[in-house]
């Protein structure tokens, strides 16, 4: 196993009354693929959108790549170029191209002109498949394809670690296809990922480690064989059987 | 005395007045036109300047702005000029008419445009600051690249519609020595003893705002179904 990249510890987060994580720890080393699955309102995507800061943990402490994410001190948007998000519903910038998704934080974080930021924004649309579309608009695209983009305009800031937060949920089923193919071809090429998902089917082919959470607490994590198959806890047990009769 | 044809005409459509005072209410057009430019360009500009300060969320001076803008939204726009024309003078500045009409107008652009601008900022799906923040960008360049781009796409219509409505009120201007067409054609009226200079007045207005008011319909019907 690589060193840790991503290094959560006793993270709690509080919605006003809400206690949505209650002392999380989540270690992910580099090249692993750690999946997180849980029912709906276990905290998994606030654990997640806590690792890169938007949301702010209530305490805690997150480490990335040895940086003190939650440090005054530290340069919060540096920090975020290395760590890159894919959300459920894409967010790509509706004004703008495929090509423009992809170049705006090269250029205006990463300090590129205009014609590096848009080689490197060629290249990362070229890896996610949609080398023609670069100078399409989102509403030309279908979902997989914006969702490709989306990804192309995380990993073209060259992460360390990749968030998915239902990268998968809001694509019609016969899209998800394209949009897991590009994140196993991720994974192949050894980049350091957490997602959040319901895609048991690749998280069985892909993940290192799964991690099931309920109640806002990581309830048993192991390798997919061992939680899909021989669960030991009870809710895991109840959740694994749920997913499995559909 | 039963209203006669003729006397309609000699009322609202005199020759010798109409041909004697249609140069005054030329100038006047100038003027209109000036006054508008001035308050739709200081007004917007305001009005999205205080929209861009408000996002900060700066509680202390998000009061303030709110306060001012509805001040300016709930006072009528002559109570405004009346008070800077003969209000400011007992402070030593003495703002001209035209200066006070402006700065009202203008101020009561500012704050319904401030209001529209704001709503547009905070339409923008929550999703796109999230994208936006999670690459990186600052506060202030995702506002500038991501946020207001979008959100004054949205405020096009509501805005356009709302700028018209405000600068017609240039002919308050009149109130107050302003020689704008109203002006223009009151003091030719009192001048000739006949009501006629208020038809070319009136048929200046139409010229000049009919084919705004047209755009304004075009450009609401352009951007309001597309998104």
């Amino acid at each position: 196993m690589g060193k840790p990249v991503v290094a959560a510890t006793g993270i709690h987060k509080h919605f006003g009354a809400l206690h949505v994580l209650k002392g999380v720890d989540l270690l992910v080393h580099e090249r692993e693929l750690v999946f997180v699955i849980g029912p709906s309102g276990s905290g998994k995507s606030t654990l997640l959108r806590c690792l890169n800061r938007l949301e702010e943990p209530s305490s805690g402490s997150i480490v990335v790549d040895g940086i003190d994410m939650l440090d005054r001190r530290t340069d919060i948007n540096h920090a975020r170029t290395r760590i890159g998000m894919v959300f459920q519903s894409f967010n790509l910038y509706p004004h703008m191209t495929a090509l423009g998704n992809v170049t705006l934080a090269l250029r205006r974080v990463g300090g590129k002109s205009k014609a590096e930021a848009e080689a490197l924004g060629h290249a990362a649309l070229a890896r996610v498949g949609l080398a023609d579309r670069a100078l399409h608009h989102p509403a030309q695209l279908s979902g997989g394809q914006q969702q490709r983009v989306a990804i192309a305009r995380a990993i073209a800031l060259e992460p360390l670690v990749m968030l998915f937060d239902e990268p998968t949920s809001a694509l019609d089923p016969e899209l998800v296809g394209s949009v897991l193919g590009v994140m196993r071809e991720l994974r192949e090429s050894g980049m350091t990922m957490v997602v959040v998902s319901h895609e048991m089917g690749f998280a069985r082919a892909a993940a290192d480690r799964v991690v099931f959470m309920d109640h806002g607490l990581i309830v048993e994590q192991g390798t997919p064989a061992a939680i899909f198959e021989t669960p030991q806890e009870a809710r895991t047990q109840a959740f694994i059987g749920q997913i499995q009769r559909h | 005395m039963t209203p006669s044809w003729d006397r309609f005409l000699d009322t609202f459509f005199n020759a010798k007045v109409l041909a004697k005072y249609l140069p005054d209410i030329i100038d006047g057009v100038g003027v209109t036109i000036e006054l508008a430019l001035l308050v739709v360009a200081s007004g917007l500009a305001a009005g999205l300047a205080l929209a861009v300060i408000r996002s900060f969320g700066l509680r202390a001076v998000n009061l303030l702005i709110i306060f001012v803008v509805d001040v300016f939204r709930a006072l009528p726009p002559l109570v405004i000029i009346v008070l800077i024309y003969f209000g400011l003078p007992n402070l030593d500045i003495v703002p001209s008419g035209f200066v006070s009409t402006w700065m009202s107008l203008a101020l009561v652009l500012m704050a319904f445009s401030e209001e529209i601008f704001w709503s547009g900022i905070t339409s923008v799906a929550r999703g796109q600051w999230e994208a936006a923040r999670s690459t990186g960008l600052s506060f202030a360049q995702t506002l500038f690249h991501v946020v207001l781009p979008q959100a004054l796409r949205i405020t096009i219509p509501p805005l356009t519609n709302r700028t018209i409505a405000i600068t017609k009120g240039t002919a308050l201007g009149s109130v107050v020595a302003v020689t704008e067409i109203l002006g223009q054609a009151s003091s030719a009226v009192s001048n000739s003893y006949n009501p006629s200079p208020l038809t070319l007045g009136a048929a200046a207005y139409v010229i000049l705002f009919l084919p705004v008011v047209v755009l304004g319909r075009w450009v609401e019907r352009k951007y309001a179904w597309k998104r």
